[in-house]
C-alpha cells in the first residue's frame, strides 16, 4: 500500500502516528480514505474538494501539480508527503 | 548575554516590553497561537504572523528614541519580535541609504536612492537581519541546534551568527551554488549539506527535519520570526529619508517575504505617528525572467501562483520556484499601484556593471535584477521619472563572482616597464585618435 506521510504538528489528527497506510490508486483516493479513518485531519487538508491554498502534496520526490494533481496515481510503495507550503524564503 | 552594555534604553526597566509581542496569529482565520516555533496554522495551513500590541509599542518608540539608540537594526526593537535583549547578531543592519545621482542620470529620473545591504554585517546581504531575529528567538526557545533551506546567502548568515552564538548549524542547499556561497557558509564550521535537485527540494527536506529532530530552523519553525526581520531595511529607509516614505520602492524576490515587510514597515511606522507623509509608495517585484513565478502572477493578473518546476537564471539566489508568500507578494503589489517584471541573464549582468560603474557598489546577481527590472519599469512608464524611487541592492557581488569570469575580459599583462606601460597608452588611445 501506499504510505502517506503527516506533517508533525498534524499528528494529533491522525491518531499520533507519522504516517499511515492507505489503499487507492490516486491521490485523491488516498485522502478519500484518509478522511474516513480521520475526517478532522481531512478537513485541514481540504476546502470542500480542493487542497487548500497552503497545503502542497509530493508523490515520491514530485510536486502533485508538476504531476496530475489530485489524479496522479500512485502505486504500491509510493510515499506521499503533505508539506506545509509556508516555508523557506 | 554579553558583556558590552547595549544601551537599549527602556528595555530592561520596561515592564510592558514583554507584552508588545502578542504572539502568533494565522494570516487566513486569524487563530492565535502562543509564541512558538511554528510557521503554520495547524487549521488551515496558513501563515503565522507576529501580532503585536501597537500601544504597548507606542510607550517606548519614538523618533527621538530612535534617534539615541545603537546605530544597528536593534534600535527599532520595539517593532522586533524578541523578549529579552537581541543575543545574536547584534551589529547587524543600518547600512547606507546612497542619493544615487550618477545611476540616476543613466536612468533618466530625478530622485533615486540604493539601500545598499551588500555591506551589511556580518555575512555581506540582508539575510543578517531576519537571521540575526531568528537566532536570537532560538536562544529565548532554548534550541542549540539550528538551520536553514538557503538559496545561499542564508546559508553564510545562518553559519555566520550561529558560528559567533555558539550554535550548532545545519545549512541545506541546492547543489551548484557559486563557490563564495559555498564557501561562506563552511568557513564558519557550520555542517553544509547539497541537496540533489532545487531549491524547492531542499525547503521541502527541511520542513520535514526542523519538526522530526526538534531543531530551530530559521525559515522553518522560526519562519514568522525571522520574517519580521526584514521590516528593519524599511524603517531604515524611512528614517535615513527623513521620516517619510519614498513614491517607489524596488525589491527583489524569491520567497516573496522582503517585500511585504518593506511595505509592513512603512505601515508600523504610519500606525505609530512617525511618518512625514502618508504611506502610498508603490512596490514593485524584480525576479529573473528564469524563475518568475511571482512577476508572471503580477503580469497575468492570475490569483493563483504557478510554480515554476525547473529554475534556470545566474540569480541562483532568487531560485525559489515555489515561493512561500507568491500569493501574498502579488497581492501586495496589486493592492500598492505597483507592478512587478522580469530580466534575462544579460540584462541581469548590464544592470550589475551599471550599478558599478556609476556608483561604485558591486551587488551580486540579485542586484543586477533588481535594478534591471528598476531600468525597465522606468522605459515602460511603470515608474514616473519625477517621483522618488529606492532600489533594494540585497547582496554582494563578491559572491557572485561564476557568470561575470564568463563575461568579462582579463586585464591586460605586460612587462613591469614604462616602455611597455607607455605603448599600452598608446594602444588604449588609438581608436579614440582614429575617431577625432
Ligand atoms: C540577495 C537576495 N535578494 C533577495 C532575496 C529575496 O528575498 P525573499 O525570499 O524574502 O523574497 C534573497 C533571498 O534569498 C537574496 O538572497
Ligand atoms: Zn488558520
Amino acid at each position: 500500500m501506499p504510505v502517506v506521510r503527516i506533517p508533525t504538528p498534524l499528528r494529533p489528527h491522525a491518531g499520533g502516528v507519522d504516517k499511515l497506510d492507505l489503499a487507492g490508486s490516486t491521490v485523491k483516493e488516498l485522502f478519500d480514505r484518509l478522511g474516513e479513518a480521520h475526517p478532522a485531519l481531512r478537513e485541514r487538508l481540504f476546502d470542500g474538494e480542493e487542497l487548500r491554498r497552503f497545503v502542497n502534496v509530493y508523490v515520491n520526490d514530485e510536486d502533485i501539480r508538476y504531476l496530475e494533481d489530485l489524479e496522479t496515481p500512485v502505486a504500491p510503495g509510493d510515499e506521499v508527503s503533505i508539506i506545509p507550503a509556508v516555508a523557506g524564503g | 548575554m554579553g558583556a558590552e552594555p547595549l544601551e537599549f534604553e527602556g528595555r530592561e526597566t520596561d515592564p510592558v516590553s514583554a507584552e508588545r509581542v502578542l504572539g502568533l496569529k494565522c494570516r487566513l482565520c486569524g487563530k492565535q497561537y502562543p509564541k512558538e516555533a511554528l510557521n503554520f496554522c495547524t487549521d488551515d495551513f496558513g501563515p503565522l504572523e507576529v501580532a503585536y500590541d501597537y500601544e504597548a509599542i507606542a510607550r517606548t518608540f519614538s523618533r527621538e528614541a530612535v534617534a539615541t539608540r545603537p546605530q544597528t537594526m536593534w534600535r527599532y526593537w520595539d517593532l522586533l519580535p524578541i523578549d529579552g535583549e537581541p543575543t545574536v547578531g547584534r551589529h547587524v543592519g543600518r547600512t547606507p541609504l546612497i542619493r544615487a545621482d550618477r545611476l540616476a542620470k543613466a536612468l533618466g529620473v530625478g530622485e533615486l536612492y540604493i539601500k545598499n545591504d551588500a555591506v551589511n554585517h556580518p555575512s555581506l546581504s540582508f539575510k543578517d537581519r531576519v537571521v540575526a531575529v531568528a537566532l536570537s528567538k532560538a536562544v529565548e526557545f532554548g534550541f542549540q541546534t539550528v538551520g536553514c533551506a538557503s538559496t545561499g546567502n542564508l546559508a553564510g548568515s545562518v553559519a555566520a551568527n550561529a558560528a559567533a552564538a555558539g550554535l550548532d548549524a545545519y545549512v541545506l542547499i541546492p547543489d551548484g551554488l557559486e563557490q563564495g556561497k559555498v564557501l561562506g557558509a563552511m568557513i564558519h564550521g557550520a555542517r553544509v549539506v547539497a541537496i540533489e535537485g532545487n531549491y524547492d527540494h531542499v525547503n521541502r527536506l527541511c520542513s520535514q527535519i526542523a519538526f522530526r529532530f526538534g531543531w530551530g530552523f530559521v525559515n522553518v519553525n522560526l519562519r514568522p520570526f525571522y520574517a519580521e526581520g526584514s521590516k528593519s531595511m524599511g524603517f531604515e529607509i524611512a528614517e535615513d529619508l527623513g521620516w517619510r516614505v519614498p513614491d517607489h520602492v524596488v525589491a527583489p524576490m524569491a520567497g516573496g517575504s522582503l517585500i511585504g515587510k518593506i511595505h509592513k514597515a512603512f505601515k508600523e511606522l504610519e500606525i505609530l505617528g512617525a511618518l512625514e507623509n502618508p504611506v502610498k509608495t508603490r512596490l514593485h517585484g524584480a525576479q529573473a525572467t528564469g524563475c518568475n513565478p511571482i512577476s508572471a502572477t503580477v503580469k497575468s493578473g492570475a490569483s493563483k501562483v504557478k510554480p515554476v518546476k525547473n529554475p534556470n537564471t545566474i540569480a541562483k539566489s532568487l531560485a525559489i520556484g515555489d515561493p512561500a508568500d507568491g500569493y501574498f507578494a502579488s497581492q501586495l503589489i496589486r493592492d500598492t499601484g505597483g507592478w512587478s517584471d522580469d530580466v534575462d541573464d544579460d540584462s541581469i549582468i548590464d544592470a550589475m556593471r551599471l550599478l558599478a560603474e556609476t556608483e561604485g557598489i558591486w551587488a551580486e546577481t540579485a542586484g543586477g535584477v533588481t535594478l534591471a527590472v528598476t531600468r525597465k519599469l522606468i522605459e515602460d512608464g511603470r515608474i514616473d521619472r519625477d517621483e522618488s524611487i529606492v532600489v533594494c541592492i540585497a547582496g554582494n557581488g563578491l559572491k557572485t563572482q561564476e557568470p561575470l569570469l564568463e563575461r568579462m575580459a582579463r586585464p591586460t599583462v605586460i612587462k613591469p616597464s614604462l616602455e611597455a606601460f607607455e605603448a599600452l597608452l598608446e594602444r588604449d588611445a588609438a581608436p579614440a585618435l582614429a575617431t577625432v
